[in-house]
């Protein structure tokens, strides 16, 4: 039963709360750039401004695969939220992801299929420390089950503080915040247009952007599984800690330039076996 | 169970038939009917098998005749060896060949042992032989059509390929009985024979290329087979058994450790990679043969044999860290690669190294997950590689640049390219589930670095499969007219092998409880369930969510009206999508090329390493295994 209001929970509010966090991003993001910034709504207005436009597409797939890409992400999103397993849960992910690059191929466009392979090579730097953490969780709790994980007597975090920092540096990637906004960025003046949203349109960018707040909501629920146990009072400590980092990637956000695809790829692979790989070492060899 | 001498004999019989047919379509005609009566005959075993109770079968007792006869084939196969390597004046071969031969003909002679039981069938011998029949007969199928296209092609090369085929069915026969032998040195015998053959196949076209290549394959392949009869002899003078179950039940550390050897070479592990992508040279259907039925699947056949011996020990260290390293390193090197066959290869390289990886651990886990992935890599691997030579034959390249838009040009090739690739790494297909259980099994293994490269090397998959599949999906319109010079009997075996990867993924928790289980049950007395309850409802989640989503979408989507509008090229569009105009106000082409990373992840840079790494672990484990043993 409160796997299915908690699925249910996840499927309705998550694009709302997604978009909320967008409009509390932009604003503080102005904030530090010195400027007023949007309404709070604005990404409503947006989203509705994006539904009303006409139809236009470059061709006849990539709707289906942007639909597919919004659904893949649902499920994951899911899975997580019904407790259910983590690995499972990370592998639909990538292959959500994958639909994304599918859609931004299928046009055979230079500048999104630039945003393509930079994708590709995104997933390919975050992946390793995914699937580190969730060899972590089982090392740390026994289960690959969420459901398991959020019932510990304690919090994940503290046998597994390296994980958190990796998975914060990766988060970076998958908010598609500088530096590592290779792909796309939420601002159009680039060296590649918007990358791989150069040919979406309309209501097709409309579901790309409701989908990515289904990520963005999916990803800080694997944060908040570092913080969560047994007892109630982790609940409102894992919102907390979440906001917490959801601000510390905007200041990152903004004081920082975007990299190359090198210093992605080797940023991400060293702080991933320096933190997860030293991490789940020690935790192997503590069991 | 008198089928089973003539499982063997019946495809050894073909090789030698179908060379004196000159007429090319007779000679197609008996091609289908053999490699017909191979898929009848297996099936057939298998009814018959599965309805005396499908349990343990030993057959052929003690037959000296065949002894001695498979002893003088040996000796032809080295006299064979010997006078080919005269000729293209590679002499140490030789040294190779002869050693072996005669170390094993003096055990042989001065020390015989007694062999209870020749051959032998259980689950995991009668998966091999359904593998290897169905895979493999598809593939002589195929390649009647492809031979025919091949040389209508490279008209720069000699046709033989009577003596192709021929080949093809010795492979089939020697695979038989390399899986169905007990004996060790009968198993011996069919392993030179399938190493010969390969070296015969890869040489096909006699260029230098081609010849260099065979040699460079005979050499890696006749050391593990030195490895393999050293096994034997030791085998036979310390524990006085040459049956391969009494000697993984004893455990002896030097045969098993020897055998592995053997294992790793045949499974193509580093620093024994390069002759499974040298052996590209080769019309495609070897290679699909090679990769996916036979060959490479003999090594880590041998290695799951052996899997119960080497559980917790150093020679289960160095097999796992072999195949964990090789799974890494190869799947780097595949995202440097632009040849479709190359990469193909280098992903088998890998595949075989995750299999590698959990046979040397040797847990019930690992084996599960080895059994499936072998079976799932089997049938992907061998539609790929059959689509990728139809798509050859039909481009004139196989480069995966000129696979840009395939969608639109040759749309049925396309979609059994993406069945293949999707069956390769994407969830829920078999692969993927594999890779996951062994995931945990390392983890409960407590062996971190193998995690570590899974972790990895799954990331690295990831990129050299999505960026080939998007090549494939791009819509892009070429005035390049392409016409589909598939034939009908090539389509044939590609949609049968699209149906078995479809039916594997769907039938997954039956192959599971009725195929696998009763393998581990087999080889380690207990079994348990691998899939919990829990898992199969999340993998029919993921099913149903594959499958029908973009199934649904499409639905939804074929009816929403849209304006299409030229994409946006930085210059101004000429209005087809293809050309632009430049700062000279001309005309350009747009070309678009994938990434391939070549100065970080090319084999220029990773092979020199990968070989130095691996080979420096082999000997020095080696040399610690043998020399606590002795």
């Amino acid at each position: 039963m409160m796997q299915v209001v908690s699925v249910l929970a996840y499927l309705l509010l998550a694009p709302l709360a997604g978009a909320l966090l967008d409009g509390l991003d932009r604003r503080v993001s102005a904030r530090m750039q010195g400027r007023q910034g949007p309404p709070m709504l604005q990404p409503f207005y947006d989203l509705k401004k994006l539904f009303t436009k006409q139809m236009i597409a470059v061709n006849s797939v990539q709707m289906l695969l942007n639909l597919s890409y919004l659904v893949f992400l649902a499920v994951a999103g899911s899975l997580l939220f019904a407790g259910a397993d983590i690995l499972m849960c990370l592998f639909i992910l990538s292959t959500a992801d994958l639909f994304l690059v599918m859609a931004a191929s299928s046009d055979s466009s230079p500048f999104s299929t630039l945003g393509a392979g930079r994708e590709m090579i995104q997933m390919m730097a975050y992946e390793p420390l995914t699937l580190l953490m969730a060899v972590g969780f089982y090392l740390a709790t026994g289960s690959f089950q969420v459901g398991d994980i959020v019932r510990m007597p304690y919090s994940a975090v503290l046998t597994m503080p390296g994980f958190l920092l990796g998975f914060m540096f990766i988060t970076a990637i998958k908010l598609r915040k500088s530096p590592f906004d290779l792909s796309t960025s939420h601002h159009a003046h680039q060296e590649m247009v918007k990358g791989i949203t150069t040919e979406m349109a309309g209501p097709t960018l409309a579901i790309m952007n409701i989908a990515e707040y289904y990520e963005m909501v999916l990803m800080l629920g694997l944060m908040a599984l570092f913080f969560l146990n047994e007892h109630w009072w982790s609940w409102p400590v894992a919102i907390a800690a979440c906001l917490v980092v959801y601000l510390l990637e905007i200041l990152w956000d903004n004081a920082a330039a975007r990299v190359k695809w090198r210093v992605l790829l080797d940023s991400c692979w060293v702080v991933t076996l320096l933190t997860g790989g030293l991490n789940g070492l020690i935790l192997m060899l503590v069991r | 169970m008198a089928i089973i001498p003539i499982l063997i004999a019946w495809p050894a019989l073909m090789a030698l038939v179908i060379p004196s047919i000159r007429d090319t379509a007779i000679r197609g005609r008996v091609v289908y009917l053999g490699a017909g009566v191979v898929m009848a005959l297996a099936a057939f075993l298998l009814v018959g098998w599965l309805q005396g109770g499908g349990g343990i079968l030993d057959l052929v007792g003690p037959v000296p005749v065949i002894d001695h006869l498979m002893l003088a084939g040996e000796f032809a196969l080295m006299a064979l060896i010997v006078v080919l390597c005269i000729k293209y004046k590679k002499y140490p071969v030789i040294l190779l060949s002869v050693a072996q031969t005669v170390l094993m003909a003096w055990s042989e002679l001065t020390n015989p042992v007694e062999s209870p039981t020749h051959l032998r069938i259980d689950c995991l011998t009668m998966l091999m032989i359904v593998i290897v029949a169905m895979v493999g007969g598809l593939i002589c199928i195929y390649a009647v059509g492809y031979m025919k296209a091949y040389h209508h092609h490279h008209t720069e090369y000699r046709d033989r390929s009577g003596f192709f085929f021929s080949m093809l069915f010795f492979f089939l026969a020697a695979m038989f009985g390399v899986v169905l032998s007990e004996n060790l040195i009968w198993m011996y015998f069919f392993w030179e024979i399938t190493s010969v053959i390969s070296f015969l196949l890869i040489g096909y076209t006699h260029t230098e290329e081609a010849i260099n290549n065979s040699f460079h394959a005979l050499w890696m392949n006749l050391l593990g087979g030195l490895g393999f009869a050293i096994a034997i002899v030791v085998a036979a003078q310390t524990i006085h058994t040459v049956q391969l179950n009494e000697v993984v039940a004893d455990g002896a550390v030097i045969p098993v450790v020897l055998l592995a050897f053997a294992g790793l070479t045949k499974s193509a592990q580093l620093p024994f990679s390069s002759w499974l992508f040298g052996a590209m040279v080769a019309p495609t259907p070897s290679s699909a043969l090679l990769h996916s039925a036979t060959m490479v699947k003999a090594g880590v056949y041998l290695l799951i044999r052996l899997a119960p011996a080497m559980a917790g020990n150093m020679t289960g260290m160095m097999v796992s860290f072999i195949g964990g390293f090789t799974f890494i390193a190869a799947s780097m090197m595949a995202i440097a690669q632009n040849d479709g066959k190359k990469l193909l290869a280098f992903s088998t390289i890998s595949n075989l190294g995750l299999i590698v990886a959990c046979a040397g651990i040797g847990a019930e886990e690992t084996i599960w997950a080895a059994v499936l992935l072998m079976l799932f890599h089997a049938v992907s691997k061998s539609m790929l590689f059959q689509a990728v030579g139809s798509i050859e034959n039909c481009l004139g390249s196989r480069d995966i640049e000129d696979m840009h838009g395939l969608l639109l040009r040759l749309p049925k090739l396309t979609y059994i390219m993406g069945i293949g690739i999707a069956g390769m790494y994407l969830a829920p297909f078999g692969m993927l589930i594999s890779k996951w259980v062994a995931l945990r099994a390392f983890v409960d293994a407590n062996n971190y670095l193998l995690v570590i490269f899974l972790a990895y090397g799954s990331a690295t998959t990831m990129l050299y499969w999505s960026k080939w599949l998007c090549k494939l999906v791009s819509l892009h319109h070429t005035k390049v007219q392409v016409t589909d010079v598939t034939r009908k009997d090539q389509y044939f075996s590609m949609y049968i092998h699209a149906g078995a990867t479809l039916g594997l993924c769907l039938l997954f928790p039956l192959v599971s409880s009725k195929v696998v289980t009763p393998i581990i049950q087999e080889l380690y007395g207990t079994a348990h369930e691998v899939l919990s309850m829990s898992v199969l409802t999340t993998m029919a989640i993921m099913l149903v969510s594959v499958l029908f989503v973009p199934a649904l979408m499409f639905l939804l989507t074929r009816s929403t009206h849209r304006d299409y509008v030229p994409i946006y090229m930085g210059g101004a569009n000429e209005g087809d999508n293809t050309y632009f105009v430049n700062s000279y106000g001309e005309p350009e082409h747009l070309y678009l090329s994938n990434w391939y990373l070549r100065f970080e992840f090319g084999r220029r840079r990773l092979m020199r390493p990968g070989v130095i790494i691996s080979a420096g672990v082999i000997i020095v484990m080696m040399c610690v295994i043998i020399g606590g043993a002795v």
